[in-house]
């Protein structure tokens, strides 16, 4: 046992005691600890097993850098999070957490043989091993890798929690609440800019909260804290964000931050969200990181119970807990004389000071002499011992670049510290340009790509007082470029603080030719060996060593190994630090769940669902729905005992033989007002509108400039400047975009308007030959005779009193109307004729129905038909064409060699000479029976359906050449063997359509 | 997500925009007096440029016009947005040409 | 006229802080800019000569949506009489009034809260500042498209196509679950 909680002193609730289990056995904490404090006070060393190798590992850091101490946390079994770093779990009773990357075992793991074979497990020894043979992919080598590898585990049932979304917007977002982040909030809110404050942890003071003993203008730091936060409580234009994480710089100055809401509490209320996205817009950001301590990288820096120097002493003020009773320090870096002293205050025995430099001297060295702390210089280290956490480590002193006195020292706790780096993640993300600086060796923000600045220790301050003052004038100066005035406060503070300079890469070993096994990324499991084989086998570019070793990537993103990895690769390339270079930090900071990235968009809010006006009806009378984009369309209604097919075939026996009724309100409708709509659409659509007449209707062909189909519909002439255009349920938005565009860049000259109705109208289609006895008692003022109103005539009058734009139209080849209404009428005149039509055995039917009741009739449908390859002709639409017009969207295309080439796919009709037999829609059509793959395609169906009322199969295809093939045999090839059709005409009942004008 | 300065509504983001390719790409006059060359390249053949391009945008969830802009390729920044029928911005500042 | 008994409005949730919604008369008027005069002596009502901005006497409202686009918005039942009376003043200008009565639904919020509901999914700044009472504009509320329109600072109005009313009223109940941190 090694840890323990001191008997006073942290930030720590002593009176609250919280229960909780670790791989299933109990331990209590206290209020305020988080899972790595408690799990250390209690003597906890090992946390989980490494990534690769299944080495066990400790805690080595205290906040969100830990790379190590990954635990999966489960609330039960919908609600299991892994990969949640230790150093944040806050303690709540009943916690449970669990290790991970480790069987049956924390102590004893079976794949901790991995480790033995490490001469086996070189960098990318998966893309080098698991190659041949191809074959054993996907059955062998594929599913034992994912067992093997891999990062916890995710919970299988779906996710119970609500996570919420918002926009923000602000003056000022300050990201990281620690001395820089408060002074820069307090200056900048004190001007009466908008500003918003967040920090990851759950409060806020960041690195102050770790300086009990320090004092700011005489003020203690806990209680400058307080009034600090007092003071911005009390300001209406300050927002305060505490487990809050700036995850991502996305540009234009949008931040995403992920706020954890219920992640703390024992029993989240049910209605509150587990976490929330916050999509910040920022005038300006201001980047108050902080800076984060670098291990050393000597062989068995892995070990549990190696940390870093600054979360000793983290854990030792915050949490109130000893790391260690007898601690070795080695250091690079000054700062870590303070951790010592400190410890060695709190009645932790130092037994060594082993300072890397073998030119220190000053200060902190002195204080620790005095301390009675032994300190020596030029040292390193060449190793440790202890199965499940460090028990000695062997320090060498050198002498001229050789190590030539070595000694072993016990201890229960080695502490790192290899200097600071500035958090450059954020500013990295905002795509700001970094620059190393010598004297700090480390890269610091220099030009800003966005509206922001950093401030503090991020940008490479060293000292409280400079820090603070540093946060209050780059706050006056972001408030003020917001438009804000405000003077910078001038801030003195004592405390035990050294500078954070200090040493990157890898210590010296006895044997500099043979690199040791030194781990440069804990999370990663990539050590110094491992990325000289990459450099020895050619990769020099730090982004290919990154890839190919994956030091610095995942969910760690080299928070505590980039540096030494990048100085290690120059010193071993013989290159300064600035021109090997630095990898690009990726977003998001620290993983971010995926839940808030989902919010809202669940459940019935997935998408909006839209219904028409008769909606309720269709499902009071059973149909069953199908989604057309976000639309719900009846596309049968089955009666009891049905089948799809019983009930399709039922439908459209009704329509062709008495009378249907069918929902066509989706369709979209634009109105196209003004003098110059009939020379707008004659431009737009291939037919010509000038000549229609008022009162009449006409089927339009839409392309695009390329000569392709995009939509089709019809266009009626309400009156003399008034067009009511119908389009394709799907082509609503698209086809009024696409008019807009013409309108208002290529022909802003043109006098008309245009307005969406799709919604305004309720649209009843009436088909069968029944269809007039059915509307004529309903109506008034409109005369449905024939000769009134003959087939694509338009007329406006009442229906049940309502008003209603009445159309002759058919989509089914029979006599039909389609009623529209405004939109709020649309199920009483729906009712209304569905009533009336009772007599005539009226029959509500569906898009299937619809679809059938087309086919026989060879109409296309855009999309299903065509695929934005088909030009009129080739779907036998040629007639259409207004040729006469000088131009129209798509003409010129047109008119080009290829789509006149004889051998073009064209539109045909499809008949099995099995007639029971029904193709599949999109089966391919070769020429001859009998080949073998890959066969000569020369089409494919479109189109396919049983059709009742020709008792037998029907289908549409688009075949090469298809028109003068008709009455040819070819063949469908599919699994169960070759389908024979013949090609056949589009029009498959009544060819002379006789019908349509009853 | 970006913000455009709408050259109606003011600044607003990008959610409520719809891209529209390459701006000044003029339909001709007489589209059956091209040649096939000429006729291809308003079809299909459109600058991918590194650098200031002059592209289109639609508000579609505000005002819903379009019009066009200069923008970055390499940064994201819009250097100016204009009007559909306007003709291009000369930038001011020193490095940047359109 | 016809029987008011025919007419359904979509039905929707209700909230403390939620309008039921009414029928109400709706013209999309789009021409030129020069027409805007005569249209707003037809209106009863000058139009708005600013972008992102509404005119109302309290009765009847336009709506600024764009350059050559205005939402005009009246009591239900005075369809007509606006039809007419439009008729009349624009005679011998181009310009296209279109009737959108039933095409939307009008939502009524109002209270402190709501604000904060609607700025949870529009990304656009709704404090008072960027958002002023009588400014409305078409944009985005989650993945609908609507106007919103704030007749006073704590009175929200959407006009919302009607098939995305449900939604757009759902969401904003699945918001007002969470308790305002």
């Amino acid at each position: 046992m090694s840890g323990r909680r001191i008997q006073q002193g942290g930030r720590v609730d002593r009176s609250r005691a919280i229960r909780f289990t670790f791989d299933g056995k109990g331990y209590s904490g206290f209020a305020g600890d988080t899972l790595a404090s408690a799990l250390l006070a209690n003597g906890v060393q090992v946390f989980g097993r490494s990534f690769k190798y299944h080495r066990p590992r400790g805690v080595i850091a205290a906040g969100s850098e830990e790379p190590n101490a990954l635990v999966t946390v489960m609330r039960d079994e919908a609600r299991c999070t892994p990969n949640l770093r230790a150093t944040q779990v806050e303690l709540y009773d009943g916690l449970v957490a669990r290790s991970q990357n480790r069987w049956p075992s924390l102590d004893f793991d079976v794949q901790a043989v991995n480790d033995l074979l490490s001469p086996l497990l070189p960098s990318a020894f998966y893309y080098k091993t698991f190659m041949w043979p191809r074959a054993a992919w996907h059955k062998l080598y594929e599913p034992v890798i994912r067992r093997a590898a891999g990062l916890g585990e995710s919970p299988t049932l779906p996710d119970p929690d609500r996570y919420s979304q918002r926009f923000a917007h602000c003056d000022v977002l300050v990201v990281g609440a620690g001395p820089a982040g408060l002074a820069a909030a307090l200056t900048a809110s004190a001007s009466g800019a908008r500003v918003m404050l967040c920090d990851e942890q759950p409060e806020f003071g960041g690195s102050l909260l770790d300086e009990p003993a320090a004092t700011i203008d005489g003020a203690t730091t806990a209680d400058w804290i307080r009034d600090s936060m007092a003071t911005l409580r009390s300001r209406a234009n300050v927002t305060l964000l505490t487990r809050t994480t700036a995850f991502g710089y996305f540009p234009h100055n949008l931040i995403g931050l992920n706020e954890r809401i219920t992640e703390h509490l024992p029993a989240p209320a049910a209605d509150m969200p587990r976490e929330r996205l916050w999509q910040v817009r920022a005038a300006r950001v201001l980047i108050a990181a902080g800076s984060i301590e670098r291990p050393l990288v000597f062989p068995g820096n892995d070990r549990p119970g190696v940390m870093l120097a600054s979360a000793a002493r983290t854990y030792l003020h915050r949490y109130g807990v000893a790391v260690g009773q007898n601690v070795v320090l080695v250091t690079g870096s000054d700062a870590a004389y303070a951790a010592a002293l400190d410890l060695h205050a709190a009645g932790v025995r130092v037994a060594l000071i082993a300072d890397v430099r073998a030119d220190a001297t000053g200060a902190p060295l002195d204080l620790a002499r005095q301390a009675g702390i032994e300190v020596v210089t030029g040292a390193t280290v060449l190793g440790t011992r202890g199965r499940l956490g460090v028990r000695e480590v062997t320090i060498g002193v050198l002498a001229r670049g050789t190590v030539n006195d070595t000694r072993r020292v016990k201890c229960d706790a080695l502490l790192l510290s290899g200097g600071y780096t500035p958090s450059v993640h954020l500013f990295s993300q905002s795509r700001g340009k970094l620059e190393f600086n010598e004297a700090r060796q480390a890269f610091l923000p220099s030009v800003s790509a966005e509206p922001e600045s950093s401030a503090g220790s991020c940008r490479g301050i060293d000292g409280y007082t400079q820090v603070l003052n540093d946060g209050a004038r780059v706050g006056a100066a972001s408030a003020l470029a917001a438009g804000y005035s405000v003077a910078a406060p001038e801030y003195r503070v004592q405390a035990l603080e050294f500078g954070m300079h200090g040493l990157p890469g890898v210590l010296p070993q006895a044997s500099p030719l043979q690199p040791a096994r030194a781990f440069v990324d804990f999370q990663n499991d990539v050590t110094s060996k491992d990325l000289a084989l990459a450099m020895r086998e050619g990769f020099e570019s730090v982004e290919h060593i990154k890839r190919y070793t994956t030091t610095g990537m995942a969910t760690d993103q080299g928070k505590t190994s980039n540096m030494n990895a990048l100085a290690f690769v120059a010193g071993e390339l013989g290159r300064t630090i600035p021109k090997v270079g630095l990898t690009t930090f990726r977003m998001p900071y620290t993983p971010v769940t995926f839940g808030i990235f989902a919010g809202y968009d669940r459940g019935d809010l997935f998408d909006p669902v839209r219904t028409t006006s008769m909606h309720d009806w269709a499902v009071q009378q059973g149909a069953v729905f199908e989604d057309v984009g976000q639309w719900k369309r009846a596309r049968y209604f089955p009666r009891s005992g049905e089948d799809m097919h019983a009930a399709v075939d039922r439908e459209c026996k009704a329509v062709r033989t008495g009378v249907g009724m069918f929902d066509a309100s989706t369709l979209g409708t634009i109105e196209v007002v003004g003098p110059d709509a009939a020379t707008f659409l004659s431009r737009l659509y291939v037919n010509g509108f000038s000549t229609l007449a008022v009162g009449r209707s006409r089927y339009g062909i839409l392309l695009r400039d390329d000569g392709f189909i995009y939509d089709d519909g019809v266009i009626a002439r309400i009156a003399g400047e008034r067009f009511h255009v119908t389009t394709t349920t799907g082509g609503a938005a698209r086809v009024f975009g696409m008019m807009e565009d013409y309108l208002q860049t290529e022909w802003p000259d043109l006098r008309c308007w245009l307005t969406s109705t799709t919604e305004q109208w309720a649209v009843i289609a009436v088909q069968g030959p029944r269809a007039r006895d059915v509307l004529a008692p309903l109506v008034s003022d409109v005369d449905l005779s024939a000769a009134a109103l003959p087939h694509l005539g338009v007329t406006q009058g009442r229906i049940c009193g309502v008003p209603m734009r009445l159309f002759r139209m058919s989509f089914t080849g029979e006599l039909g109307y389609e009623v529209n209404v405004p939109a709020d009428y649309g199920l009483a005149v729906w009712e209304a004729i569905h009533a009336a039509g009772q007599p005539h055995g009226i029959t509500p039917y569906g898009t299937e129905t619809m679809h059938v009741l087309r086919a026989e009739k060879g109409y296309i449908i855009v999309g299903q038909e065509t695929d934005g390859t088909v030009t009129p002709d080739d779907a036998g639409l040629g007639w259409a064409i207004a040729k006469s017009k000088p131009d129209f969207v798509g003409k010129r295309s047109l008119a080009r060699e290829t789509m006149h080439a004889p051998d073009r796919k064209q539109l045909v009709g499809l008949l099995t000479v099995d007639p029971k037999v029904v193709l599949e829609e999109g089966a391919q059509i070769v020429a001859t029976p009998g080949q073998h793959a890959p066969m000569k395609m020369i089409g494919h169906v479109t189109s396919s359906y049983h059709s009742a009322v020709l008792g037998r199969s029907i289908a549409l295809a688009l075949l090469r050449g298809g028109r003068a093939r008709i009455g040819e045999t070819l063949y469908v090839p599919m699994p169960g063997g070759e389908i024979a059709v013949q090609v056949t005409a589009t029009v498959f009942y009544d060819v002379e359509g006789a019908r349509l004008h009853g | 997500m970006l913000l455009i300065q709408c050259p109606y509504c003011g600044l607003r983001p990008e959610l409520e925009f719809a891209y529209a390719g390459q701006a000044h790409v003029a339909r001709p006059a007489d589209p059956s007096a091209t040649t096939p060359d000429q006729w291809t390249e308003f079809l299909y053949l459109r600058d991918n440029t590194r650098g200031i391009h002059a592209e289109r945008w639609r508000h579609v969830r505000g005002c819903a016009r379009f019009f066009n802009a200069l923008r970055d390729t390499t940064t994201d920044q819009f250097l100016a947005t204009y009007r559909a029928g306007e003709s291009m911005p000369v930038l001011q500042q020193a490095g940047q040409k359109p | 006229m016809v029987d008011a008994a025919l007419r359904r409005i979509v039905s929707l949730p209700t909230a403390a802080w939620l309008d039921s919604p009414v029928p109400a008369a709706r013209f999309i008027l789009r021409g030129a800019a020069a027409t805007r005069a005569a249209a707003g002596q037809g209106f009863g009502l000058s139009l708005p000569e600013t972008a992102c901005r509404a005119t109302t006497d309290g009765n009847r409202a336009a709506l600024w949506l764009g350059p050559d686009e205005q939402l005009l918005l009246a009591p239900d039942g005075e369809a007509e009489l606006i039809e007419a009376s439009l008729a009349r003043a624009l005679q011998g200008h181009a310009y296209s009034l279109v009737d959108v009565s039933h095409r939307q639904v009008g939502i009524g919020l109002h209270g402190p809260r709501a604000e904060w509901l609607l700025q949870s999914q529009c990304p656009l700044p709704l404090n008072l500042r960027d958002f002023p009472a009588g400014m409305c504009t078409r944009t985005v509320f989650g993945k609908a498209e609507i106007v919103l329109w704030r007749p006073a600072e704590q009175v929200f109005r959407l006009e919302v196509w009607r098939s995305f009313a449900t939604y757009v009223v759902e969401l904003l109940c699945e918001i007002d679950r969470e308790s305002v941190a």
